[in-house]
């Protein structure tokens, strides 16, 4: 029988049906962060159980920590006292740490690909809704809650229920400047945030096949805003070219590789495989996208004014009346006439290498607006590293950014950098949710191009039709 | 985990969409590393002014609602972020039960709750009933209609009960059938899954090794 890739992973790693009408689902890959995991720890330790595979465990610091220069000495009690009891964790159970300071350290759903930890048809969980991201590679990969956390440590299995799947094909070519987090902020718009809800997503056509690995991991990232615990993408060569082209240490190398490529290719869904569900977008028709509300799904074309409360599908217009209060709108407004405070290029869906060199693009030989205080925050270390071997910290420090050490930052606001209340924000991360980015702050979800513009000019601006 | 058979409790409205666990629960409480204490930070920025004092504009405020333990709420309850702090933070406020509605029929039917917070809830015996639009909207009114108003929930039976002055009204509903055995029971996945693993060990040994086994 034709099957998706979904099912394809899914029969893989199958270890049994149980009675209750679960599946024990077997993990390949458990990535921890100091957030969701302390209880799951303390779980094992009051049951007295072990963590049955530390080597397929991964771990990294990346919510709580400071990213200015001072970052190494945390000056939040309860903040380092939750990195502390990581570190202590990870040392009990002989778990693999990327601590502060490490060369390797960085957010989680950034260092897993970058690593070789992230693979084609692997399972990957992680406390984290945004483990989305690595369904990129074509690995099966879901947030999980603590108590799963637990599970996966000590089982290396999860109890699932399968999944319907969600197949959203993008036709044709994106227009320049468009990009990846354009597709998926369109989806979303136009599904709403439960749309994929009990799904996982495969995005596929033509628009996604030929986006790079980093642009990929950006709308996979965003799955769970469209409210779907996975989003996958078939893996094809530039996959295995970002696999294989650098030295990723947890990758497989030399016969293992070959093996691993052969499977890999067998991965992709069937031609005549059946998906619960469709969607066709066309990718030309697809303008930047900038959120004007406390929803991802709050959504619109840049060109187009805030909505009017009766005029969005899929929230009425008491929600409507809500979220414009919240974010200091009124109907009609240009949304190239709103000016942000602050911007914020980093996070898990656009800190890597090549959302910085788009920004630094923009910024190159500019400055930015001067009421506008601009954040860029790499990913990574390693992302760091590479972007001030290309010069790039320069280009941002030029423009008057901050230029900072990785971390999720401003994106959360568990750690320093937060909004004040009203602040308004252009930022490339993924919930515009009341208050995610600090109590009562702002947020407005666009791509690092469109968040590099509106730096420049003070308010947003059209990419398309501006001096690029 | 305490099994949860039959709860009868007062019900509190909560008339909002799409409300995520960052309102349930916010960041700053996340940096705890134990699991209990999140009750009264449960929906902080809207249940607090900003000298920390109770809003009284915030509807779960309202004296009639404070010995509450059912959540009503509207669609898309518990989307975002993963936390199960988010869960914890309901519980320990006194929320046994949470309603939402469901939308759509067959291919369009589109749950009452994010995946991962239902999930969640699962893990904590907190019930999560879905009900149509309509008999979530009914249930709404009855509850802004009458002070004190109190359901029961049968999980075995499937039912929610609504005890109005002027008569009881039945709503049946539909419940995955592993969830409600471990409710039931109290069951705790660890312990149930670890009766597999034999099992595991066995798939392990045929599972792909060249990529199962890290190089690094």
């Amino acid at each position: 029988m034709a099957k998706t890739l979904f099912e394809k992973i899914w029969d893989r790693h199958l270890v049994r049906d149980l009675p209750d009408g679960t599946s024990l689902l077997y993990i390949d890959r458990h990535l921890v962060h100091e957030v969701t995991s302390p209880q799951a720890f303390e779980g094992l330790r009051l049951t007295g159980r072990g963590v049955r595979h530390p080597e397929l465990t991964f771990s990294t610091m990346d919510h709580n920590v400071p990213t200015d220069e001072n970052r190494l000495n945390i000056q939040d009690p309860i903040s380092a006292a939750q990195v502390d009891a990581l570190e202590k964790n990870c040392k009990e159970f002989g778990i693999k740490l990327y601590g502060i300071g490490d060369q390797r350290q960085g957010i989680v759903h950034v260092i897993g690909p970058e690593l070789g930890i992230t693979l084609p048809g692997l399972t990957l969980v992680c406390g984290d809704s945004h483990t989305s991201t690595h369904g990129a590679f074509g690995s099966l990969a879901f947030g999980i809650g603590t108590s799963e956390v637990e599970h996966v440590l000590a089982t290396q299995t999860l109890r699932q229920k399968k999944a319907r799947t969600f197949k959203v094909e993008y036709t044709g070519k994106l227009s320049p400047h468009v990009h990846s987090k354009d597709m998926v902020l369109k989806l979303i718009g136009m599904i709403g945030t439960a749309g994929g809800t009990g799904s996982v997503f495969e995005f596929c056509g033509e628009a996604v096949r030929s986006l790079s690995m980093e642009a990929r991991m950006t709308i996979c990232n965003m799955s769970i805003e469209g409210g779907a615990r996975a989003g996958l993408i078939a893996p094809d060569e530039t996959t295995f070219e970002y696999i294989t082209a650098k030295d990723r240490p947890f990758a497989p190398k030399g016969e293992a590789l070959e093996k691993a490529l052969a499977q890999w290719r067998s991965l992709p869904s069937d031609e005549d495989a059946v998906f619960d569900r469709t969607l066709t977008i066309d990718a030309s028709k697809i303008a930047p996208q900038v959120t004007w509300g406390t929803s991802p799904g709050m959504v619109i074309d840049v060109d187009q004014p805030v909505p009017g409360l009766n005029d969005v599908a899929g929230y009425s217009a008491a929600d409507v009346r809500k979220a414009l209060d919240y974010m200091g709108l009124e109907p009609g407004q240009k949304m190239t006439d709103i000016k942000p405070d602050t911007i914020f290029i980093g996070s898990c869906t656009n800190s890597r290498i090549e959302d910085l060199r788009r920004a630094a693009a923009i910024l190159k030989g500019r400055k930015k607006a001067d009421h506008i205080k601009l954040l860029v925050v790499p990913g990574s270390h390693q992302v760091r590293l590479q972007a001030e071997a290309e010069g790039l910290d320069q280009v941002f420090e030029d423009a008057g950014a901050e230029w900072r050490w990785a971390g999720c930052s401003m994106c959360l606001a568990m750690n320093p950098d937060k909004l004040a209340p009203k602040e308004r924000c252009a930022s490339t991360s993924n919930r515009n949710f009341e208050g995610r980015q600090g109590a009562g702050g702002r947020t407005h979800l666009v791509s690092p191009e469109m968040a590099a513009a509106a730096a420049v000019e003070g308010h947003f601006v059209d990419i398309r039709n501006w001096n690029t | 985990m305490e099994p949860f058979i039959t709860h009868r409790g007062i019900v509190a409205p909560l008339d909002r969409a799409n409300v995520d666990t960052d309102q349930i629960i916010p960041k700053q409480f996340l940096k705890s590393i134990k699991r209990t204490g999140f009750g009264p930070s449960a929906f902080f920025d809207w249940r607090y002014l900003i000298d920390a004092t109770p809003n009284p504009d915030f509807e779960l405020n309202k004296p009639r609602y404070e010995a509450r333990s059912i959540l009503l709420t509207r669609n898309n309850f518990g989307c975002g972020s993963s936390r199960e702090h988010a869960v914890w933070a309901l519980a320990q406020d006194g929320y046994r039960v949470i309603v939402a509605p469901y939308r759509g029929e067959g291919d369009d039917h589109i749950p009452g709750f994010a995946d991962i917070f239902k999930n969640n809830c699962s893990k904590n015996g907190v019930v999560t009933i879905e009900l149509s639009e309509a008999e979530v909207e009914e249930i709404f009114q009855a509850v802004f209609a009458e002070e004190g108003l109190e359901a029961s929930v049968d999980l075995a039976a499937q039912t929610l009960t609504l005890h109005k002055a002027d008569g009881e009204v039945t709503y049946g509903f539909e419940y995955d059938p592993s969830v409600k055995n471990k409710l039931l029971n109290g069951l705790d996945d660890i312990e149930e899954s670890l009766q597999y693993m034999e099992e595991i060990g066995r798939f392990e040994a045929n599972h792909n090794t060249w990529i199962h086994a890290p190089q690094g």
